[in-house]
This record gives structure tokens, C-alpha cells and sequence, in this order.
């Protein structure tokens, strides 16, 4: 008789507040998943009795999709909400705007919002389950999920695998997520970039620290490189584009000078040419797509193991 | 911790699980476009081990053979009588045009065999399907779902609890009946 298991947590607002047992429980719950959606019926009627509100404050491509296409696949019903196109635009507060939509009966919020905390905030005011799509430059767990789950495809266990994440480290609430869920799951983490985008006191987080490229590949057993994000830029943290994809960028030069294979990743969007280069993009070293593949497995069983603690 | 009383013994076991090789063959023949399905989990040891008499007696004709998690079907998943985390589901053929034997352990409620009916449509129209199944708890039944072919009969209360014990996992092959479920060590 199997176990009944369930998450600690009623919502997922970061890694750091689920625990290393809940990490797994997601895992596999995807790994199940992942097989229903190659199915040639790609949907399982798990959650008929639910409705999810897509709230995005910030624009997405792959994160919408994705949780859309997972909620789908979960047989929930979707409703769908971008800041741009909404009340939002007259000065509608956040909470204001949620509770309406709750008050139509939704029974889970996934939102992506600009301000670090929001989904804190929610959370503590309504009685939805909440799961943070990015909030600001805090945490974008799913993405962090589904980055360990492809690197646990790839090495197997995590425990004492190392781990290099190279770029904007600084503006990156992906950056963030990934050294909770890496540490959690017992893996070396080092970050890599210029000086100037490495948040100052990073080491105190048990990451370390990297500004040679070069090294930082030749120690790691996979790179995951983070976009420069230069929305979130709000001075000049590097010279140039150029300068930045000559000391900072990922090509297939330097791949192929490694006298070992390590395994390439990228959350998306890709600049190609700035931190990585379209050859390494889509090598066979790079599972950028497979990934975003895995991105909809695992959405699904976060979304699946939060409607079970309802 | 109260001892679970034998109901089906490892020398009767075996025979059920003979008699009811030669009952499908009795209505199946060759086989032809037919496949076997297990429920997991408790179904999978019972038409694994079927398969392979199966196949020692007719000589292995490559009859499709599957395991069907039906953790993702279940109608009860937020009352938490069911375990969340799901086991795997191993279809690698899609049950279109073909006759289906699903398999389970123990027909109790009916409604794993329900969830198990809606997760086998997924994979194509099958042109019939039939449950085998080694135990079947004839008066606690929530709907209308019956079996073709039966291991045992038995009446047990609500309460009670029945285990389908594997030599390969337990150690010996018996069935087990306790006065509840909490019984169960």
C-alpha cells in the first residue's frame, strides 16, 4: 500500500519555504506526469473541479503557456488575466483585483508580478492557493523545479553534482530559486559573472563565487545561463553587449576546449549571441527545449499536489 | 497488532491463479488481438504472474501486456483515502480494436475499476473489456461493476481489510483477511 503524501506547504511562493521531502514529492509526481503528457490523449481528469486564475503583471511567454497547457492537461478550468489589457490600467490595487476574481470562484491563483513579495502578500489575504510565476528579481520556483528536475534527468541524484550558473545573477529571480532548490537537494552551487552583477554578499549563502568563465565550465558538471536582463538594468553594470559576450558569453570554442561534456541550460529567453552563442543554443550539449518540456510535467504536479491539500 | 487470518493459502493460491489461466483460455483461444492490463499497483504482480503462465502453457505469442497507474483518474483524490504520489504507467500499445483483460487484486468498491475504465479510454476504443480479478468483495459495492472472472468470493464487513500477499515481495503467496484496515502491519 503506498503512502498518502502531501506537500507542507498550502501554497508555492518560493523554494525556500518547501522542504527537501516536498522537492521530491514534485519530482515524482512529474516524472508520471511527464508520461501522460507523451501520451496520444495528453489529459488526465484530475482536477475537473477546479478553476485557476492566470494572474500576469509582467510579461511571459513560456511560464503562461506552460502552466496554461498544465492546468489543461489537468482538465481545470483556465481563466486568464494580463495587466496590460485590464482594470489594472485605472488603478485598481492587487488585492482589489484578486478578490474579484475570486469572488467568481477560483479556487487557485498562478501569478507573475514586478514587486518581490506580492505573492507573500496574497497569500496572507486570501484563501486561494497561490503559486508564484516570478515575483521581481525574488523567486520563480516553478522554473527552479523544472531546472533540477531536467538536471536530475540528465545526472541522476544531485547530491554532491556541481552546478555553475553563469550571468545576471544579480536581477535574477531564477538565480535565486535555483540555489535554494540545488542546496535542498544537497548539490555545490557556484555562480559566475562579472563583478558588478554578482549581488555582494552571495558567498554567505554557501554559493561560490566565479568571474572566469573558463573555470567556472571546467569545474561544473552543468552550466545553466541566465539571461541579461536589461530591463531590470537600471544603470550600467557592463560596457557593452559585445564586451559582455567576449568575457561573459558561452561559445562553441570554449565548450569543445573542455576536456570533458557538461550539460547547457537556459530558462529563456535566450539573447542569442550575448550569453551564449547560437551554436552552443542548439548543440547537443544545450536541453533548452527539453526543459520547457519538462516545465509542463512539472507544473502539473505542483498544481495537482496543491489541489490535494485543499 | 492483530494477526491477519489466511483466507487463500500458497497451495490454493496457486491453483486459483491455474484455473483462472485456463478460464481465459477457455474464452480467449489464441489470444488474437487481445492484451492484458494491470491495475497498479496491486494489480500488476497478479497479471504479470498470469502472463507468465500464460505464456508457459501456450508458448509466448507476444500478447501486449501493460500496467495502468490509475492515481490521476481517481474521483476521491482530494479526500485522501488514496495515495497522491502515483506509480508508473507502462502502456506502450494503445488498446484500439483490441479485447482488454484488466486485472486487479481485490474488486472492492468499484470504483478503481471506474477510474481504471476512463484511464484505459486514453489510450484508444477497445472492443470489449473484461475484469479478472483474484478476490471479489461481493457486498460492498458503491456501483454497479462486476467481474468475468473471479479468484474467490468473499463477504467481509466494511471494516475489514483484505491483503494479496506475493512470494517475490512478502515472501509467500497468500491472502490475508483483517478486521481493519489499521490492522494492517
Amino acid at each position: 500500500m503506498a503512502t498518502i503524501q502531501q506537500l507542507s506547504t498550502r501554497h508555492v511562493l518560493g523554494i525556500k519555504y518547501l522542504t527537501a521531502e516536498d522537492i521530491h514529492l514534485i519530482f515524482e509526481t512529474a516524472d508520471r506526469f511527464k508520461e501522460v503528457i507523451n501520451r496520444p490523449i495528453k489529459k488526465v481528469p484530475s482536477l475537473r473541479d477546479i478553476t485557476i486564475a492566470n494572474i500576469f503583471y509582467e510579461n511571459s511567454t513560456r511560464t503562461r503557456i506552460s502552466f496554461e497547457l498544465a492546468e489543461k492537461r489537468l482538465s481545470a478550468d483556465v481563466v486568464n488575466f494580463s495587466a496590460s489589457s485590464s482594470s489594472v490600467k485605472k488603478g485598481e490595487t492587487l488585492l482589489d483585483t484578486v478578490n474579484n476574481i475570486l469572488s467568481m470562484k477560483v479556487d487557485m491563483v498562478v501569478m507573475r508580478h514586478p514587486a518581490p513579495g506580492a505573492p507573500q502578500f496574497l497569500s496572507r489575504h486570501i484563501k486561494a492557493n497561490i503559486i508564484n510565476a516570478g515575483d521581481g528579481t525574488h523567486e520563480h520556483p516553478t522554473q527552479a523545479l523544472l531546472d533540477a528536475f531536467s538536471m536530475r534527468e540528465q545526472l541522476g541524484d544531485l547530491q554532491g553534482k556541481k552546478i555553475a550558473i553563469l550571468g545576471d545573477i544579480v536581477h535574477s529571480r531564477v538565480a535565486l530559486s535555483n540555489i535554494f532548490c540545488l542546496q535542498k537537494l544537497g548539490a555545490q552551487v557556484k555562480v559566475c559573472g562579472p563583478p558588478t552583477l554578482i549581488p555582494k554578499y552571495i558567498e554567505k549563502m554557501g554559493v561560490s563565487v566565479e568571474h572566469n568563465v573558463r573555470k567556472a565550465l571546467e569545474w561544473c558538471d552543468v552550466a545553466n545561463i541566465l539571461r541579461i536582463q536589461l530591463e531590470r538594468q537600471d544603470l550600467k553594470y557592463f560596457p557593452s553587449l559585445r564586451e559582455y559576450a567576449l568575457y561573459y558569453g558561452v561559445n562553441k570554442a570554449l565548450l569543445n576546449s573542455l576536456d570533458k561534456r557538461i550539460v547547457i541550460m537556459h530558462p529563456g529567453p535566450i539573447n542569442r549571441g550575448v550569453e551564449i552563442t547560437s551554436d552552443v543554443a542548439d548543440s547537443e550539449h544545450s536541453i533548452i527545449l527539453q526543459q520547457v518540456e519538462n516545465g509542463v510535467a512539472v507544473r502539473m504536479a505542483v498544481l495537482y499536489l496543491l489541489a490535494a491539500s485543499r | 497488532m492483530e494477526k491477519g487470518r489466511v483466507i487463500l493459502n500458497q497451495e490454493r493460491f496457486s491453483l486459483t491463479i491455474e484455473r483462472l489461466c485456463h478460464e481465459l483460455i477457455e474464452v480467449y483461444d489464441d489470444f488474437k488481438d487481445t492484451c492484458l492490463v494491470g491495475i497498479q499497483s496491486g494489480g500488476t504482480p497478479l497479471s504479470a504472474r498470469i502472463n507468465d503462465r500464460l505464456n508457459e502453457i501456450l508458448g509466448d505469442r507476444g500478447m501486449p501486456f501493460g500496467k495502468l497507474d490509475i492515481t490521476f483518474y481517481r474521483d476521491d483524490f482530494r479526500t485522501r483515502t488514496q495515495p497522491l504520489a502515483a506509480n508508473a504507467t507502462e502502456m506502450d500499445f494503445i488498446v484500439e480494436g483490441k479485447k482488454v483483460i484488466l486485472v486487479d487484486d481485490v474488486l472492492y468498491t468499484g470504483r478503481t475499476i471506474q477510474a481504471a475504465l476512463t484511464a484505459l479510454n486514453h489510450y484508444g476504443r477497445p472492443v470489449n473489456v473484461d475484469l479478472l480479478v483474484l478476490i471479489d468483495r461481493r457486498f460492498n459495492r458503491h456501483l454497479p461493476i462486476q467481474s468475468d472472472f473471479t479468484g474467490m468470493r468473499i463477504d467481509a464487513l466494511d471494516d475489514a481489510y483484505v491483503k494479496v500477499e506475493w512470494s517475490d515481495v512478502e515472501g509467500e503467496d497468500q491472502v490475508l483477511l483483517f478486521g481493519q484496515k489499521n490492522d494492517v502491519s
